[in-house]
C-alpha cells in the first residue's frame, strides 16, 4: 500500500513542489487548495498524512487542523507547513491537534523521512 | 533541404517535371503540397500581371502566380490542362499556373548541372540549376527566388 | 529544486496571479469600509510570494517581501491603522515586489535604488523590536519549540563514540490525539541503533474501570547507538510537550541490561495489545461517514460561507492551461465550420427547395450552433483587461514619482473581456498614453489648487463592450489639450501649413501624426522618442482606431476603438467591379443611394456628395483598387459614408450592397503581403475568396497619401524590366 498525502497549500507554487518531492519519494499525493477543500479532500482521500499551510483563504490550517480532529476525530498525522518557526505558532498549532511542523523552505529529504517516521511506511 | 548543384554527395532526388511558357521545369517534390486542377481565382488589385489573384485553399487564402509570365514568357494561356502547383517555401504557401504536369523524376544530384551563364540575370537566380535528360534540359526552379522571399512577399 | 524549471515557470505564473489579487485587494482597502478578508487577503498574496521564494532561493524577494508581510500583519492583527499614507506605501511596496518577482524571473537585477527606500519607510511602521527579526531559513523545523525534559545528560553529546542511552518515555493522551504513534517513534529511533523497548504496563488499571483515553503506559527505551543524543532530539521534536521524556546517557559502556521490564515488545515485531487500545480512535472508529460541508458544524457554516463572500473578487477559480496553439488550430478549425455552413445554405438556396421545408429550421439551428461554438472558443482566448489596468496604476504612481505630480487611477470596466493578443500588444500603447496623461495632461498641484481642482489628479481608464466592439478609454482631468501650442508646433515642424483652418478635432488629430513629438516637449519620461503616431500605429495594427477628445480646463481622454475579436468581422457583402467584396460595418456611418442633384463635380475627377448641406468627397473604389467600373451597373452605384480617423467624412462607391453577415478574416499579408486598401480575405459561402477592404486606406489612397503599388510590384517592375 502506497502511502496517501493531502497536502493543504493556498500557494500553487508550493504544491508542485510537494508534489514533485513527495511522488519522487513514491508517496500517493492528493493536494487542496484552501482549508475548506482540504476538509472535503480529507474525507474523499482517507489519507495517511496531512500536510497543511496555515496562512490560508476560507479556512486557516489551525481550523483544518481541528476540524479534522474533532469533527473527523481522525488521528492522523497532521503536518504544519509554515514560513515561521514561531513558539507561538507551534504552540498554537499543538493544541489544535497538529503533530508536528515543517519550515518553508522545505528540504525535500527531510520532508520525506519525516513524513516516513510519522507514518511508518517505507513510502 | 534542397538539392544544391555543388552538393555531389551523389543522392538521388525526385523531381516533379511541368512546362511552363513551352519549356521544361521542375521542382523538388518535398516542396510541393499538391497539384491542382485550375478553378477561378479572386483577383488583387495592384498587382503585377504575374500575380493572377488568390485561391482558397482549404480555408487559407493562397496566391497563384503565373510561372510563365513570372519568367518573362508571356501568360499563360487558357487550357483545360494547365494546372496548379501548390509549393511551399519559406513558411509561404503559394500556387503556381504552369501548362501541365508531365512526370516525376528521379535525379542524382550528380547530374544536376549548374544553370548556363544565360543574360538575364533575374532568370538565372530563379533557375537552380539544369538537368539534362535525352535531348531536353529541364530547369530546376529556385522557388525561393520565384517567390521573392527576398523580393517583397511578406514572411 | 530549483532545477526544475516548469515549477518554477508556475511559480512566477502564480506570482502574476498573486500580484493580481495584491493590487486589487490593495485598491479594495481605499475603501474604508473594507473587510477583514481583504487585509488577510492581500496578506496572503504577500506571504505565498514569499513562501514560493524561498524555494527557489530568491533572497532578495524573500527579505523585501517578509518585511511587507510583517507590516501588512501588524494591520492584520489591528496593531496598525490603515491611513492613506500607508496605503501609498502598501501600493509602492506591490510595485517593487513586481519588479523584484520580474527581475527573478528575468535573472535581471531589480531597481535598488527605489526598494531602499521603500524598505526604509516599511522598516519605520516596525520599529525595533522587529527589525532584528530575521526570517529563518534552516532547511527543516529542527529547533526545539518548548524546553525538553533533559534531565541527567551526563556530558556533551557532541562524542560520536557509541553510547548507552536510556529513555523513560510516558506518553500524554493528547499524543496520540495529535497523530502521534509511540511504536512509530519507536522505528525512528532503532534507526539510530540497536533499541530494546519495554513497556510497564504496571499502571494500567482493570478493564472494568479502564478509561481508553488514557495512555497508562510507561515506555522504558535503551538505545546502543554512534549517533550524538542530538539527533535523538529532532525525533522526539514534534511529542516534546505531548509527552514526558527522561533521557539518560551512559557513555563508553558495553551494551548493559535494559531496566526492569514487564513486557518486552521486542521491536519491530507486531504491536501488542496495550497499545490499541490507549489510542481513542480506536473507540470510534473512522468509517463513520463525515458530512464535513454540513452547516450544523459551526466552522464549517462559516467557511462554508466564506467562498460564496468571496467568489467574484478572488480565489482561484478551477482553470485548464492549454497550448495557445492548441486553440489557434481550433478557432481556424471553427472559421472552416462558418464557412462550410455558409456554403451549405448557398447550395440549398441554389436547390430552390419549396418554402417551409423541414430542412431551412435545421439549418437555421445549425447556423445557431455554428455562431454558438465559434463565440465559445473565441471567448478561451478573451482575458479581462484587469491584469492591463493594473499595470497601468503602476504606470500612474511611477510618472507621478517622476513628474512630482500627485495621480490616482480609477479603473472601470476591468472585468471587461478582451482577446489575448489585443491585450498583448496594447501594452505598450496603454503605457505611452497613460504616461502622457501624467506627465502633460495633468497640471502641478499648484496650478490645480489655483484652478480650484483637487490637488490630486485622476487618470481614468474604462473598458467597455459596445455594439461588437471594444471601447478603451484614457482620461485625465488635467488642463485640456493647448490647441494653440499643438498648431504653433504642426506649422513650425512643417506638418501643416500656416494658412490652414482647422477645427478643434483637426488640431486634436494632429498629435498622431508621425514627427509632431517634438524636443521641447521632451520629458525625462514621456520622451523616449515614441509619439502619438506610434500609438496609432499599433492600434491601427490591431483593426481599431483611436480618437481624442478634450475640453479645456476639464481635461482630455482618448478613446481606443478595438474589434471584439482578431477573427471574426461583422461586413457589408458588396460588389466593385463586378468582384464580391466586404466591406466593415464598423466603418460604415450610413449608406446613401444618391440622386444625380447631390453629386457634383470638382475639377477634373473630383466628385463630391451633398448630404445635409456638407460636401463630401467622393471615393470610387473601383478606381482606386485599379479596376474597371463597370460601365453598365445601376448608374451612380452606393455611397458608403465613412469618418477617417481625422474625423473627415468621404463617400465610398461601390456598385452595389448585397448582403450584411459576420465574415471570418483570413490573412493575405501571411501568403502574400500587403495590399493598399484592402486588410485581409475572406472566404464567402460559394468558397470563393472575397477581399476585405480598408476603408482609411481607401480614403488615402483617394487623396494620393498612400502609394497605390504595393512594394512587391516595384521589385517585380524592375524583375520585368530585366528581362525586356
Amino acid at each position: 500500500m502506497t502511502t496517501k498525502v493531502l497536502a493543504i497549500d493556498d500557494s500553487r507554487t508550493i504544491r508542485n513542489l510537494l508534489r514533485l518531492s513527495l511522488e519522487t519519494a513514491g508517496f500517493e499525493f492528493h493536494s487542496a487548495c484552501d482549508g475548506v477543500e482540504g476538509v472535503a479532500r480529507f474525507s474523499e482521500v482517507n489519507p495517511d498524512v496531512v500536510i497543511t499551510d496555515i496562512n490560508m483563504p476560507n479556512m486557516d490550517g489551525y481550523g483544518v487542523i481541528e476540524t479534522l480532529r474533532t469533527k473527523d476525530k481522525t488521528s492522523v498525522p497532521i503536518i504544519v507547513l509554515t514560513t515561521e518557526s514561531s513558539d507561538d505558532l507551534k504552540a498554537r498549532a499543538r493544541a489544535a491537534g497538529a503533530t508536528g511542523w515543517i519550515v518553508k523552505p522545505f528540504d525535500d529529504t527531510s520532508l520525506v523521512s519525516v513524513l516516513r517516521r510519522l507514518t511508518g511506511h517505507a513510502a | 533541404m534542397q538539392p544544391t548543384p555543388e552538393a555531389s554527395e551523389g543522392k538521388t532526388f525526385k523531381f516533379v517535371a511541368f512546362s511552363a511558357g513551352s519549356q521544361s521545369y521542375c521542382l523538388e517534390i518535398t516542396q510541393i503540397r499538391e497539384i491542382r486542377r485550375w478553378a477561378a481565382v479572386t483577383a488583387l488589385p495592384h498587382t503585377p500581371s504575374d500575380v493572377l489573384g488568390v485561391m482558397n485553399l482549404r480555408g487559407a487564402v493562397i496566391p497563384i502566380f503565373d510561372l510563365a509570365a513570372r519568367f518573362g514568357l508571356g501568360k499563360t494561356p487558357d487550357n483545360e490542362r494547365n494546372v496548379v502547383i501548390v509549393a511551399a517555401a519559406g513558411g509561404n504557401t503559394i500556387g503556381l499556373l504552369v501548362e501541365s504536369v508531365s512526370e516525376i523524376l528521379s535525379v542524382n544530384t550528380d547530374t544536376i548541372q549548374q544553370t548556363p551563364d544565360i543574360k538575364s540575370e533575374a532568370t538565372r537566380n530563379s533557375i537552380q540549376g539544369v538537368i539534362a535528360i535525352d535531348e531536353e534540359m529541364i530547369r530546376v526552379v529556385n522557388l525561393d527566388a520565384v517567390l521573392g522571399a527576398d523580393a517583397g512577399i511578406a514572411a | 529544486m530549483s532545477g526544475q524549471p516548469s515549477i518554477r515557470d508556475t511559480f512566477f505564473e502564480e506570482c502574476e496571479e498573486l500580484l493580481e489579487a495584491l493590487v486589487e485587494g490593495l485598491a479594495d482597502m481605499e475603501d474604508p469600509d473594507h473587510s477583514k478578508e481583504t487585509v488577510n487577503a492581500v496578506f496572503r498574496a504577500v506571504h505565498s510570494i514569499k513562501g514560493g521564494a524561498g524555494a527557489f532561493g530568491l533572497d532578495e524577494l524573500v527579505h523585501f517581501a517578509h518585511t511587507f508581510e510583517t507590516v501588512m500583519d501588524k494591520v492584520r492583527s489591528d496593531t496598525l491603522d490603515v491611513d492613506p499614507e500607508l496605503l501609498r506605501l502598501f501600493q509602492r511596496s506591490g510595485d517593487q515586489l513586481a519588479d523584484l518577482v520580474e527581475a527573478a524571473r528575468d535573472d535581471r537585477d531589480p531597481n535598488r535604488d527605489i526598494q531602499v527606500v521603500v524598505l526604509a519607510e516599511l522598516q519605520k511602521y516596525l520599529g525595533d523590536e522587529d527589525e532584528e527579526e530575521e526570517i529563518e531559513f534552516d532547511a527543516m523545523g529542527l529547533d526545539f519549540g518548548g524546553p525538553l525534559d533533559l534531565t541527567d545528560i551526563s556530558d556533551d553529546s557532541s562524542e560520536p563514540s557509541s553510547q548507552m542511552i536510556s529513555i523513560r518515555f510516558v506518553p500524554k493522551r493528547s499524543l496520540f490525539e495529535n497523530g502521534h504513534e509511540p511504536l512509530l517513534l519507536f522505528d525512528a529511533i532503532a534507526e539510530l541503533g540497536t533499541l530494546t523497548v519495554s513497556a510497564d504496563i504496571s499502571a494500567v488499571p482493570d478493564f472494568d474501570e479502564f478509561d481508553s483515553d488514557e495512555p497508562h503506559i510507561v515506555w522504558e527505551l535503551t538505545l546502543e547507538t554512534d549517533e550524538s543524543e542530538t539527533v535523538l532530539h529532532e525525533v522526539f521534536e514534534f511529542v516534546d510537550s505531548l509527552c514526558d521524556i527522561t533521557i539518560t546517557v551512559h557513555r563508553n559502556e558495553s551494551a548493559s541490561e535494559p531496566p526492569p521490564a514487564v513486557v518486552d515488545l521486542g521491536l519491530p515485531e507486531e504491536p501488542v495489545a496495550p497499545e490499541p487500545s490507549s489510542d481513542p480512535t480506536a473507540a470510534e472508529p473512522l468509517a463513520k461517514p463525515v458530512a464535513v460541508a454540513s452547516p450544523s458544524s459551526p466552522s464549517s457554516a462559516a467557511s462554508a460561507a466564506a467562498p460564496a463572500a468571496d467568489r467574484d473578487h478572488r480565489g482561484p477559480k478551477p482553470t485548464l492551461r492549454v497550448d495557445l496553439d492548441r486553440v489557434d488550430r481550433l478557432i481556424n478549425t471553427v472559421g472552416e465550420l462558418i464557412i462550410n455552413q455558409a456554403m451549405i445554405v448557398q447550395r440549398i438556396e441554389e436547390l430552390d427547395l419549396p418554402s417551409g421545408a423541414n430542412l431551412t429550421n435545421e439549418l437555421e439551428a445549425y447556423k445557431l450552433l455554428a455562431r454558438d461554438i465559434q463565440e465559445g472558443v473565441m471567448a478561451i482566448r478573451a482575458q479581462p483587461v484587469k491584469p492591463l489596468f493594473q499595470r497601468m496604476s503602476r504606470i500612474v504612481r511611477e510618472a507621478s514619482d517622476a513628474t512630482g505630480k500627485s495621480a490616482r487611477m480609477v479603473t472601470v470596466g476591468d472585468s471587461t473581456e478582451v482577446d489575448k493578443t489585443v491585450i498583448e500588444r496594447l501594452a505598450d500603447p496603454l503605457t505611452h498614453m497613460v504616461r502622457n496623461a501624467v506627465d502633460h495632461g495633468l497640471e502641478t498641484p499648484e496650478k490645480r489648487i489655483a484652478a480650484g481642482k483637487d490637488e490630486v489628479g485622476t487618470i481614468r481608464m474604462s473598458a467597455a463592450h459596445r455594439s461588437g466592439s471594444v471601447f478603451i478609454e484614457i482620461g485625465d482631468d488635467g488642463a485640456g489639450l493647448n490647441r494653440p501650442r499643438i498648431l504653433e508646433t504642426a506649422i513650425n515642424k512643417g506638418l501643416v501649413s500656416p494658412e490652414a483652418d482647422l477645427t478643434e478635432t483637426e488640431i486634436d488629430n494632429l498629435l498622431f501624426l508621425p514627427g509632431f513629438s517634438t524636443a521641447s516637449e521632451v520629458s525625462n519620461l514621456s520622451g523616449r522618442g515614441v509619439g502619438m503616431d506610434v500609438v496609432k500605429n499599433a492600434v491601427q495594427a490591431l483593426g481599431g482606431r483611436v480618437s481624442i477628445t478634450s475640453t479645456p480646463g476639464k481635461g482630455t481622454t482618448f478613446t481606443i476603438v478595438l474589434p471584439l475579436t482578431l477573427a471574426v468581422m461583422d461586413g457589408f457583402v458588396i460588389s466593385v467591379a463586378q468582384e464580391t467584396m466586404v466591406i466593415p460595418i464598423a466603418s460604415i456611418l450610413e449608406t446613401v443611394t444618391p440622386n444625380a442633384r447631390d453629386l457634383h463635380r470638382i475639377g477634373l475627377n473630383g466628385e463630391v456628395l451633398r448630404v445635409r448641406g456638407r460636401y463630401v468627397p467622393i471615393v470610387d473604389v473601383a478606381h482606386n483598387l485599379g479596376l474597371e467600373r463597370n460601365s453598365d451597373s445601376n448608374g451612380n452605384g452606393v455611397l458608403l459614408l465613412v469618418e477617417t480617423e481625422m474625423q473627415e467624412l468621404n463617400a465610398l462607391r461601390v456598385e452595389a450592397i448585397h448582403d450584411q453577415r459576420q465574415v471570418v478574416i483570413k490573412s493575405l499579408e501571411s501568403n502574400y503581403g500587403r495590399i493598399p486598401g484592402v486588410s485581409a480575405a475572406t472566404i464567402l459561402g460559394d468558397g470563393k475568396i472575397a477581399l476585405i477592404l480598408d476603408p482609411e486606406e481607401l480614403v488615402k489612397l483617394n487623396s494620393g497619401d498612400v502609394a497605390p503599388m504595393p512594394i512587391i510590384a516595384n521589385q517585380e517592375e524592375l524583375h520585368h524590366a530585366a528581362h525586356t
